[in-house]
C-alpha cells in the first residue's frame, strides 16, 4: 500500500511537471461517473484507464476507496487528508462537500476496478509494484490492457517482470477471438512454459469457437504441463517424505543406539523424546520472562539443556531399573512401559494435560519457493538438523572412545567385557547418550507437533520400526530406514490416505521382518547368532 | 528312490559357509561311516561348530554337498526334518530343559510322533516307562528322575543331554564338547559310554582335550581353518607338522 | 508325580472359588435385601463380570507367555475382534429401535449415508454365526500372523513389537469410518441379547455366571493343554528353543498352536464383555490395553494359570478404586506396579508365594533328621 502511494505521489508530482490540460478521452470520459448507472462507470474506467492521463491511476483508486465523489456535474476526488481535488484538472476544488456523494459500485465494477488498476500500475517505476500489475492482470485477462502491456514489456528490464507481462499478455491474447493466429499460438507456448496450475486452467477453459490448430496447441501443451505438475508434485512428496524421515530419524536413532548395545527396547523412549519438548517450553517460558532478546535463539539454548534433561533422566533409568534386568529383555520392556506411564503423568500433573504453545522463531517460518515447490523453513531446519545429528552420532561413534567401547559392546558384548571395558559403564552412558539424542529431537519436533504428555507415544512404534526396518548395530541402517519408511509414507498418502497408508506400512514391515528378521543392514556372523 | 551315491553315513563335499566374506568353513569335505566314532580337533575358529550348524541345518552352507544316508540332502532341511532322519546333537555347554524333571526331558527326547496333536492326546504307555528307566540306568541319573533337570550338577547335565540323544534312537551323534568341565573320573566314564555308544551308532565328538580323544582311541580329523588338515590316527594327526605349526604357532 | 498333585490342588480351589463366585454374587445381587450389607447393588454385577472377562483375557495370555515365552502386546486385539463380532450381533438386534428406526441398517450406517448393509454384516443377525465368529476371527487372524512370524522366527523383543504394531495398526483401520464399523465411536446402543434386555438385573446376573463358567472352562482347557505333553514341549521351548528344535520338534507349528489357542480365548473373552459393558471400540485395540493385561498376568505370576486370574481381579480392582478416589495417581500405580513386579516380583504373587512356602517347608526339614537328604544326596 504505501509503495502504491510513493508511485502515486511520483504520478501527481511528473503530471504537475508536463501539466498538459487539453481535453481528451479522459476529459470526455469523467462526466459518465456521475451518470449513477454502472454500466457507464464501468465505460468510464475503460476509457480513464486508456486514456494514459496522468490522473488516471489516482481516479480509479478514488473510486476503489469510494472516495470518488459526484454532484453539480463535477467528478470530485477526496484526499485521505481531506481536502476535494477536481478530478479533471488536478487543482483543489471548491465544490462544497455537502452536495457530493460517492460513485457507487457493484462487484461488477469492481472486477474493472481491479483490472484496471492492474492496467494503470504496469508502467510504475517500482519492479515490485509492475509484477503484481502484471499477475492482475494475467488474472483479470482483460483486453483493454493490451497497448499498456505492449509498451511496459518494450521498456521492461527486469527479467522477472518480463516474463510476468508476457504471461499476462498470452492470457489476454489467447482469450481474444480477434487476435491473429500466430498472437494466439505464441500465447500458448508462453504459458506452456509459465507450466503452472493457472496456465493449465486457462489453457484448458478456452472459449467456444477457438480454431481447431489453436485448441490442439492448446491441448498438447495442457498435456505437457500436466505431466510437469505430476512431476513437481512427486517432488513435493518426496521432499515431506524426507522431512517425515527426518522427524523418524531423529526419533529412532537414539532408540538404535540403546538397542543396538543393550538389546534392550527402551518403551520409554518417546518420553525422552517428550522431555525434550517441554524442555524447549520451559526454556522458551524463561526467555519471554526474563530475557525476551534471547527468542530467536531459544532452540539453540533449549538444545543441551534438553539433552542434559534427558541423558540425566535415562542414565537414572539404566542406574535405577535397567541394569537390574539384564538379560531379561521382555521384562526390560515391561519395566521400562511402566516408566514411560509415569513420566506421562508427572508431566501431565505438572504441566497440565493440554498441549502447550511452543513458539517458532522467526528464522524458521516462511517457505522457500523453487519451481513448482514450497519447502518451508522449518522443515528445512528439521532435515539439516536431522543429518547434523546423524553425523555427529557418527563422528562420536568412530572416534570417541566412548564410541569405540559402544561398538565393541554392540558387536559382542563378551568379548569387549573381557578385555575390560566395563560393559556396564558403558550400558549407562550408551542410554544416557540414546536418551539425550531423544531429548534433542524433542527439541525438533516441537516445531512441528502439539507439545502434549502423549507426545511421545505416537513416536515409540514408529522408531522401533525404523528400527527394526534398518537393522541393529549400524547408524546408516537407520538412516536409510527412516527415510525409505517415511518417503515410502508419503508416496502411498495420495494413493491410500493417512492412516490407511499407514497401515498398508506397518503391514508391510511385518512381512519385511518375516523376510529379514535382522533388518536392512544387519550384522552377520557368529557372535549375532549365539 | 535312486540308489545312494555314496556309502558313508554322513558325506560332506566343498562345504563352504561365509560370514560378511569371513569363510568359516572352506571348502570342507568328510565322510563319516555307519558305526564309526570319529573325534574332531582343532584350535578355536577351525570351523567345528559351524560344521555341526551346517549338518543340523542350523546354518545353510553357500556352497557343497551334505548328504546323509547316501540319498537325503541336508542342506535343504531345517533342524526338525534332520533330527527326523537320525542326526541328534549335543551342544558345547549342557543344554537341558532347566525346569522340567530329569525324566520328561527323557520323556520329550524319547522317538514318537513329534506333531502338536499328537503330543496333546498323548498318553505314557508301559513301553515308554520302560525305555525311560533302561535311559536313566545308562546315563546313571535313576536317583534324580523327580529332580528338575536345572538342579543337576554341571556333569550330570551333560549326561543327561547324551541321554536325550540315546532316547531318540538317532544313527548318528554329533557330540560337542563332552567332557569340558567334568572331573577326571567322569571324563573317564564318558569316554566309556561314547565307546558303547558307538557300537551301535556313529558318533562324532568334537573335542579340545587330548587326554579325552586319546581315550576315545579312534579316528582323528583335525580342522584349521574351515578345512580338513589332517586326518588319521591321533599319533599320526599330532605328528604332522602342519597341525603342529598351527597349534604352536610358528 | 509329586507336582502333579500339587496342580490339582491349584486347580481344585480356583474351581472351588469361581463356583462360589457364580452362586454368591446372584444370591446377594437378588435375594439379599437392598440396603443390608451383604446386598450388591445392580451395577456392580456387570462390573465384576468385566473383570471375569478380563481374567479370561489374562490367561490367554498366560497360556502364550508363561508356558511358551510369546510375550504378545497385542492380544487385545483379538479381545477386541471377539469383542466386534458380539457387538456387531447385539447393533442387528437393535433392529428398528434405533434412533433413524431404519429396520436393517445401525444407527452409524444411515449417519453415514449408506443404503445397504455392507457385505461382512450379514449373518451377524444369527446368534450362533456371531458366536462363532467371535472364535474364528480372531483365530485366522492369529494364524495368519503366527504363521508369517514363527515360520520366520522372530522372536523375543521383536515378536512383541510386532504384535503391537499389529494392533495398533488395526486401532487405526478401525477409528476410519469407511471400515463399517462405526469408526470412533465404535458399537453401542445395544438393546438386547436372545430377546433378553440387557438392562435387566436378571440378564447381567446370567451374563455374569456365564462369563464365570468361561473362565472356568477356559481354565480346565488351559491346564489340561500345559499337563499334556504338548504342554512340556511349549516350557521346553520356552527354555530352551533349538534344544527343542535339534529334538525333532517343529517349534513354529506347536507356538501357532497355542498361539491360536489363547486368540481364541481372548475372543470368547471380548464376545462376553462387549453386552457387559454394553460397548465396544477402537481404544479397545490401543496398545496401552495390551501391555496392560500383560501385567495382570505379571502381579499374579506366570506360567501359574492361577496367577493371570488372580491379577487381572487384584489389579483390575485396584483400578476401580484408584481412579474412583485418585484419579490422577492410577497411572503413576499402574506404572509404579510394572517397575516394580518385574524388579522385585519377577514370579509374581504366586512365585512369592511359593518360595515363602520352600523357605518354611526347608526350615522345617532341617529340624528333621536328615535321613531323606542322604538318599537324595546319592
Amino acid at each position: 500500500m504505501t509503495t502504491l502511494r510513493t508511485i502515486f505521489w511520483a504520478l501527481v508530482l511528473l503530471a504537475g511537471m508536463t501539466s498538459v490540460a487539453m481535453a481528451g478521452p479522459y476529459e470526455d470520459a469523467l462526466p459518465r461517473f456521475a451518470a449513477d448507472s454502472y454500466a457507464d462507470t464501468e465505460a468510464a474506467i475503460a476509457a480513464v484507464t486508456s486514456s494514459g492521463h496522468s490522473l488516471s491511476l489516482r481516479v480509479i483508486e478514488a473510486l476503489r476507496d469510494g472516495q470518488l465523489l459526484v454532484g453539480a456535474g463535477q467528478v470530485v476526488i477526496r484526499d485521505i487528508s481531506g481536502p476535494l481535488v477536481d478530478a479533471a484538472k488536478g487543482q483543489p476544488s471548491g465544490a462544497n462537500a455537502g452536495s457530493l456523494k460517492p460513485v457507487r459500485v457493484n462487484n461488477r465494477v469492481r472486477r474493472a476496478i481491479e483490472a484496471a488498476l492492474g492496467n494503470l500500475t504496469l508502467l510504475s517505476t517500482d519492479p515490485g509494484t509492475r509484477l503484481e500489475a502484471a499477475r492482475a492482470v494475467f488474472r483479470s485477462r482483460d483486453a483493454a490492457a493490451l497497448p499498456t502491456l505492449d509498451k511496459a514489456i518494450a521498456q521492461e528490464t527486469s527479467p522477472n517482470v518480463r516474463k510476468a507481462l508476457r504471461t499476462a499478455r498470452a492470457a489476454i491474447l489467447l482469450n481474444k477471438a480477434d487476435a491473429s493466429s500466430a498472437d494466439r499460438l505464441g500465447a500458448v507456448a508462453t504459458l506452456k512454459e509459465r507450466g503452472d496450475q493457472e496456465a493449465l486452467a486457462l489453457l484448458s477453459s478456452l472459449p467456444s469457437g477457438t480454431p481447431s490448430d489453436i485448441a490442439e496447441a492448446a491441448g498438447k501443451a495442457t498435456d505437457s504441463i500436466r505431466a510437469r505438475l505430476a512431476l513437481w508434485s512427486a517432488v513435493q512428496n518426496i521432499w515431506y517424505g524426507i522431512s517425515l524421515g527426518s522427524v523418524l530419524l531423529l526419533a529412532a536413532i537414539g532408540l538404535a543406539i540403546t538397542f543396538g548395545t543393550m538389546g534392550v527396547i527402551n518403551m520409554a523412549h518417546g518420553e525422552m523424546v517428550m522431555l525434550g519438548a517441554y524442555t524447549t517450553f520451559v526454556v522458551q517460558e524463561l526467555i519471554r520472562t526474563y530475557a525476551p532478546g534471547l527468542f530467536e535463539a531459544s532452540l539453540f539454548i533449549a538444545l543441551p539443556l534438553a539433552f542434559l534433561v534427558a541423558g540425566v533422566t535415562g542414565i537414572l533409568i539404566e542406574r535405577l531399573v535397567i541394569r537390574f534386568l539384564y538379560g531379561r529383555s521382555l521384562e526390560t520392556l515391561l519395566a521400562t512401559w511402566g516408566l514411560s506411564l509415569i513420566l506421562q503423568q508427572a508431566v501431565r500433573t505438572l504441566f497440565g494435560p493440554t498441549n502447550r504453545e511452543v513458539g517458532t522463531p522467526a528464522w524458521m517460518s516462511g517457505a522457500l519457493e523453487i519451481g513448482g515447490l514450497s519447502l518451508t523453513y522449518n522443515r528445512i531446519a528439521i532435515v539439516v538438523f536431522a543429518i547434523l545429528v546423524f553425523a555427529v552420532l557418527q563422528l562420536v561413534l568412530r572416534y570417541t572412545s566412548l564410541g569405540l567401547h559402544v561398538r565393541a559392546v554392540t558387536q559382542n558384548r563378551r568379548m569387549a567385557g573381557s578385555m575390560g571395558i566395563k560393559t556396564s559403564r558403558v550400558d549407562a552412558l550408551a542410554f544416557g547418550l540414546g536418551s539425550g539424542v531423544a531429548g534433542i529431537a524433542g527439541v525438533a519436533l516441537s516445531q512441528i507437533d502439539n507439545v502434549s504428555p502423549n507426545l511421545g507415544q505416537g513416536y515409540i512404534i514408529d522408531s522401533f520400526m525404523v528400527v527394526v526396518f534398518g537393522g541393529v548395530g549400524n547408524l546408516w541402517g537407520t538412516l536409510v530406514g527412516a527415510m525409505t519408511l517415511g518417503i515410502a509414507n508419503k508416496l502411498l498418502e495420495p494413493y491410500a490416505g493417512a492412516v490407511l497408508g499407514k497401515i498398508v506400512l506397518l503391514v508391510g514391515i511385518i512381512f519385511f521382518i518375516q523376510r529379514r528378521p535382522r533388518g536392512l543392514f544387519a550384522l552377520k556372523g557368529r557372535a549375532v547368532e549365539a | 528312490m535312486a540308489a545312494p551315491i555314496t556309502p558313508a553315513l554322513l558325506y560332506l563335499d566343498n562345504v563352504t559357509v561365509s560370514f560378511d566374506g569371513f569363510r568359516a568353513l572352506n571348502a570342507l569335505s568328510l565322510a563319516i561311516d555307519h558305526t564309526e566314532m570319529r573325534a574332531i580337533i582343532g584350535p578355536n575358529g577351525a570351523g567345528k561348530t559351524t560344521m555341526m550348524d551346517v549338518i543340523t541345518g542350523k546354518t545353510r552352507p553357500n556352497e557343497g554337498t551334505a548328504l546323509f544316508n547316501g540319498s537325503h540332502d541336508l542342506t535343504y532341511l531345517d533342524e526338525a526334518a534332520i533330527a527326523e532322519l537320525g542326526i541328534g546333537r549335543k551342544f558345547q555347554t549342557p543344554t537341558v530343559f532347566e525346569m522340567h524333571s530329569v525324566e520328561d526331558n527323557l520323556l520329550l527326547a524319547l522317538k514318537q510322533k513329534r506333531s502338536p496333536l499328537a503330543t496333546l492326546l498323548s498318553r505314557r504307555t508301559a513301553q515308554e516307562r520302560e525305555r525311560i528307566d533302561a535311559l536313566l540306568e545308562r546315563v546313571r541319573l535313576t536317583h534324580q528322575r523327580h529332580r528338575r533337570a536345572g538342579e543337576l550338577s554341571h556333569g550330570q547335565k551333560q549326561w543327561l543331554e547324551i541321554g536325550m540323544l540315546l532316547a531318540q534312537q538317532p544313527k548318528l551323534l554329533l557330540i560337542d564338547e563332552p567332557a569340558a568341565g567334568m572331573t577326571d573320573q567322569e571324563t573317564a566314564d564318558t569316554a566309556d559310554l561314547l565307546r558303547d555308544i558307538a557300537k551301535t551308532q556313529a558318533v562324532v565328538v568334537v573335542e579340545h582335550d587330548m587326554t579325552f580323544v586319546r581315550d576315545l582311541g579312534v579316528k582323528v580329523t583335525c580342522l584349521h581353518e574351515g578345512s580338513v588338515l589332517a586326518e588319521g590316527s591321533l599319533d599320526a594327526v599330532s605328528a604332522n607338522e602342519r597341525v603342529i605349526e598351527v597349534y604352536l604357532g610358528r | 508325580m509329586k507336582t502333579q498333585t500339587l496342580l490339582d490342588r491349584q486347580s481344585t480351589v480356583v474351581l472351588s472359588l469361581l463356583t462360589v463366585a457364580a452362586i454368591v454374587v446372584p444370591a446377594m445381587n437378588g435375594l439379599a435385601a437392598p440396603g443390608s450389607a451383604l446386598h450388591l447393588s445392580d451395577h456392580l454385577v456387570p462390573l465384576l463380570g468385566k473383570y471375569v472377562c478380563f481374567a479370561l483375557l489374562a490367561l490367554s495370555v498366560d497360556l502364550i507367555w508363561g508356558f511358551c515365552g510369546i510375550l504378545s502386546l497385542g492380544h487385545g486385539a483379538f479381545f477386541a475382534l471377539g469383542g466386534y463380532a458380539m457387538g456387531m450381533y447385539l447393533m442387528r438386534q437393535i433392529g428398528p429401535r434405533g434412533v433413524y428406526a431404519d429396520p436393517v441398517l445401525p444407527d452409524f450406517m444411515v449417519f453415514l449415508n449408506w443404503k445397504e448393509l455392507p457385505w461382512f454384516w450379514h449373518g451377524f443377525e444369527w446368534f450362533p454365526f456371531a458366536a462363532l465368529m467371535a472364535l474364528i476371527v480372531p483365530g485366522a487372524l492369529s494364524f495368519i500372523f503366527g504363521w508369517l512370524a514363527f515360520r520366520s522366527r522372530v522372536t523375543g523383543v521383536y515378536l512383541s513389537i510386532i504384535t503391537q504394531a499389529m494392533t495398533f495398526a488395526l486401532m487405526l483401520a478401525f477409528f476410519r469410518n469407511d471400515m463399517g464399523f462405526g469408526g470412533n465411536n465404535g458399537l453401542t446402543d445395544f438393546k438386547d441379547i436372545l430377546g433378553f434386555p440387557l438392562q435387566s438385573a436378571s440378564t447381567r446376573i446370567v451374563l455374569f455366571v456365564l462369563s464365570v463358567v468361561a473362565l472356568a472352562c477356559g481354565y480346565l482347557l488351559c491346564r489340561w493343554v500345559v499337563n499334556s505333553k504338548f504342554g512340556k514341549v511349549l516350557v521346553a521351548v520356552r527354555d530352551a528353543e533349538s534344544r527343542t528344535r535339534f529334538l525333532g520338534y517343529r517349534v513354529e507349528h506347536y507356538k501357532l498352536a497355542v498361539f491360536t489357542l489363547s486368540a481364541m480365548l481372548a475372543g470368547i473373552a471380548g464376545a462376553l464383555y462387549v453386552p457387559q459393558v454394553g460397548i465396544i471400540n477402537p481404544g479397545e485395540f490401543a496398545p496401552a490395553n495390551s501391555i496392560e493385561v500383560v501385567i495382570w498376568v505379571a502381579v499374579g505370576g506366570r506360567g501359574t494359570l492361577a496367577g493371570a486370574i488372580l491379577g487381572a481381579l487384584l489389579v483390575n480392582a485396584g483400578k476401580t478404586w484408584f481412579t474412583g478416589v485418585l484419579p490422577e495417581f492410577w497411572l503413576f500405580a499402574l506404572g509404579g506396579l510394572f517397575v516394580f513386579v518385574t524388579l522385585f516380583m519377577p514370579h509374581g504373587i504366586f512365585g512369592a508365594a511359593r518360595d515363602l512356602g520352600k523357605q518354611v517347608s526347608r526350615r522345617l526339614a532341617s529340624r528333621r533328621p536328615p535321613e531323606s537328604l542322604s538318599q537324595a544326596a546319592e
